[in-house]
């Protein structure tokens, strides 16, 4: 058998798992690596950032439902990825990083570029690895791949030292046994709580089921519409979860929480039985959680043993991947359709029905405006483009929630949002990930003006790959949601939120040779939109939006979802400087 | 109040540093913790207390279950479990006493396994109760040096024995 190279054996490794790309960063103990890229067929795209690297394998990974692959090199390499694994770890994406780590010999004596990346990474990671033995390394790859896909999905990060990359040893290319003995997650969900689910569910008069970012990662989308058709329930997702159920059908009622739709926090609030698919009961979802589903009982379905009683004690869990699980509950569920009477029929068609009149009677709405673009309007101009088929990726803060309020989607895998961690500087490189992964769909980038400071870099790669990636600048001199905090729980005294020399984006857009154009009077913005889309190549369009515009509903932190503050006149809740 | 947490565990680098980080990372104080190899070398066996409150110990057990490099962890607060520890006492002792300390070390089945003119050195085995009585009372005889191993502990039942898995059960089954 032929000798490879550490830096070799770990290129086939990572092409033998079906890597499609590699988002990364070269530096001193990874050049063994850049050496094997520099004529091998696997792609390589330099980001301007670790941090922007770990994140557009991420936009990789959830555009596809694939491990993205993100690699640097040690010391500042690897510590610039940590923000972007934390992330990953919070929304459950599978991502492989690769690190390179000072010769084995150096390792602890304060070498140049050395960072402890093992255990700075312990707890940013599902798993992690440092490789000191190059007969460990093919293997490590492949576990790594299957740790980060498998179960519920998440980050691995291998690092790996400069002479582990350097020696020499065979490769064999037959895909290699496990060694994980530690590692396992429940695959068959247990029948006999499925059946009392079944029975749980029958006997609700007002169900309602709640879903989350495990209806995307199964692929459970069409179990799930089947599912709401079946108990005829109305449906509420989280952040993660939106696109899991087509936002068009009738039982759908937007999402819940802390800017979730009224309907969704009053039914949330009076259901008798709270069905979670995929879901962990987050703060931002729950409020406080005494108040949460004060009346029902509660199904929690989760991939994760952890998950189940974590915050809010399930009266029955059922631990399972949500597509077999809710296989199993809709073939059962069909099958004892006749179980549920008459009478609770009724009252549970009356149910659905309460919940789509709330619906229809309380939808997101602002006031419009014919001299400032509202940034409400500007989500409903880029909802209308989109047409619940392009890819929208996200920061975090104000024009996030906008966006998942305003914006529709047809399937999953389409939305892509920092949303456990809240990561500013997410969206752009999220879309980056997203293009190369899916090179035929429209990807727009809808950022903040704080956000995209941040992640501004990565103009340089959509300029140099020639990125055809629509950025979308929701911009309103200010940090939104800090303000908007401010303004409601800190009596107006706004500190630190004036985000201003922000750059001339046509100038700044053509510096980086690409289009780009600001617009600021509602009566230019659909010609500003049509132009930024019409134009074949990558387009910033900066949107200069009303600054004091707030998102409503609110729920301030702490406070019972039933509590939402709606417009800006409705006197705020108890104010409550929480977290 | 103090939890006690039974692990199996692979025994590889950084098997250690998961479970204390799961704990540290929760602000839980760690008060003993002993590894050591298993009849299989492969796995090490970790006795863990800690100060968790009773709300946190559900959670606390799975979260450190879903560790990679974890094969089981159990909680064995409330179980009627063997729970020993070791100690290694050196007390300062006047010659006029030393016999009567050897008398009562005896009680304890404490063994001397160093002597010199004017200290001994126990090695004592129990319950960390036990352990507790001899050390006051050791106190009354001179100054102490202590080590103590920390609790170790086993489940008695036969049918709590924690279930290994052998190699060909996990491996993995390609798509």
């Amino acid at each position: 058998m032929a000798l490879l190279s550490g830096a070799q054996i770990l290129i086939e490794s990572l092409a033998r798992e079906g890597t499609e790309a590699v988002f990364g960063y070269p530096g001193g103990v990874t050049l063994p690596i850049y050496d094997v890229l520099y004529d091998h067929s696997l792609r390589h795209v330099l980001v301007r950032h670790e941090q922007n690297a770990a994140f557009a394998a991420q936009g990789y990974a959830r555009a596809t439902g694939k491990a993205g692959v993100c690699m640097a090199t040690s010391g500042p390499g690897a510590t610039n990825l940590t923000t972007g694994l934390v992330d990953a770890l919070m929304d459950s994406i599978p991502v492989v990083a690769i690190t390179g780590q000072v010769p084995q010999g150096l390792i602890g004596r304060d070498a140049f570029q050395e960072a402890d990346t093992f255990g700075i990474s312990r707890s940013a990671t599902k798993h992690n690895y440092l490789v000191k033995d190059i007969g460990e390394l093919a293997q490590t790859i492949h576990e790594a791949f299957y740790i980060a896909t498998s179960g519920r999905p998440g980050p691995v990060l291998v690092d790996i030292t400069k002479d582990v990359l350097l020696a020499q040893a065979p490769f064999d290319s037959e895909k290699e046994m496990s060694r994980l003995r530690g590692y396992r997650f429940d695959s068959e969900p247990d029948s006999a709580e499925v059946e009392r689910a079944v029975e749980f569910i029958w006997n609700a008069k007002r169900p309602y089921v709640y879903a989350g970012g495990g209806i995307v990662s199964s692929g459970a989308s069409a179990e799930l519409v089947r599912f709401s058709e079946l108990v005829e329930a109305p449906l509420a997702h989280t952040v993660m979860g939106l696109g899991a159920m087509p936002t068009g059908h009738p039982n759908f009622i937007s999402m819940l929480g802390m800017h979730g739709s009224y309907a969704a926090n009053m039914g949330v609030t009076q259901c008798d039985a709270l069905i979670g698919v995929g879901v962990r009961f987050d703060d931002r979802v729950t409020g406080r959680l005494d108040a949460f589903a004060p009346d029902a009982k509660v199904l929690h379905v989760d991939i994760d043993p952890a998950e189940i009683n974590k915050n809010r004690r399930a009266d029955i869990g059922v631990v399972g991947d949500a597509k077999d699980v809710l296989g199993m509950l809709n073939a059962r569920l069909e099958a004892t359709r006749d179980t549920c009477g008459r009478q609770l029929r009724t009252e549970r068609l009356a149910w659905l029905d309460h919940i789509r009149q709330l619906k229809r009677e309380h939808p997101f709405c602002y006031e419009a405006s014919d001299t400032e673009i509202k940034p409400q309007h500007l989500m409903e101009k880029l909802d209308r483009i989109g047409a619940g088929e392009a890819i929208v990726t996200v920061d975090v803060g104000q024009h996030q929630m906008w966006a998942a309020q305003y914006l529709r989607f047809n399937k999953p895998r389409l939305w892509q949002s920092s949303s456990g961690l809240g990561s500013m500087g997410f969206g752009l490189p999220a879309a980056v990930g997203a293009k190369f992964a899916c090179p035929d769909k429209t990807v727009i980038a809808i950022v903040g003006d704080g956000g995209f400071m941040m992640s501004m870099p990565e103009l340089g790669t959509i300029a140099s790959n020639r990125l055809p990636v629509k950025i979308v600048v929701m911009n309103n001199n200010t940090l939104g949601m800090v303000r908007q905090w401010q303004e409601l729980f800190y009596a107006k005294r706004y500190s630190e939120i004036d985000i201003t020399s922000f750059p001339d984006a046509s100038l700044l857009a053509a510096a980086f040779g690409i289009e780009g154009a600001s617009v600021s009077k509602p009566e230019h913005l659909d010609e500003a939109l049509q132009h930024a889309f019409a134009e074949p190549g990558p387009y910033l369009l900066n949107v200069q939006v009303a600054p004091e515009e707030c998102v409503y509903p609110m729920v301030p932190a702490g406070g019972a979802v039933s509590e939402m503050i709606l417009q800006p006149e409705s006197e705020p809740a108890e104010a409550l400087a929480g977290d | 109040m103090s939890q006690l947490i039974s692990l199996l565990v692979e025994n590889k680098p950084g098997a250690l540093m998961r479970v204390a980080g799961v704990l540290t990372s929760r602000g839980y104080n760690i008060e003993s913790l002993t590894v050591a190899k298993t009849l299989d070398p492969t796995l090490s066996s970790m006795t863990i207390v800690a100060t968790v409150a009773e709300q946190g110990r559900e959670l606390l057990i799975k979260q450190i279950s879903r560790l990679v490099n974890v094969i089981k962890a159990v909680d064995l607060t409330d179980s009627q479990a063997v729970r020993r520890e070791l100690a290694l006492i050196k007390v300062d002792v006047e010659e006029d006493k030393r016999a009567s300390l050897l008398k009562e070390a005896d009680i304890f089945r404490a063994r001397v396994v160093d002597a010199s003119p004017t200290s001994y050195t126990l090695e004592v085995t129990g319950s960390p109760e036990k352990l507790n009585a001899l050390i006051s009372l050791l106190r009354s005889y001179g100054d102490l040096e202590m080590v103590r191993s920390g609790a170790m502990a086993m489940a008695r039942a036969k049918h709590n024995k924690l279930p290994v898995p052998r190699f060909s059960e996990s491996a993995i089954s390609e798509p």
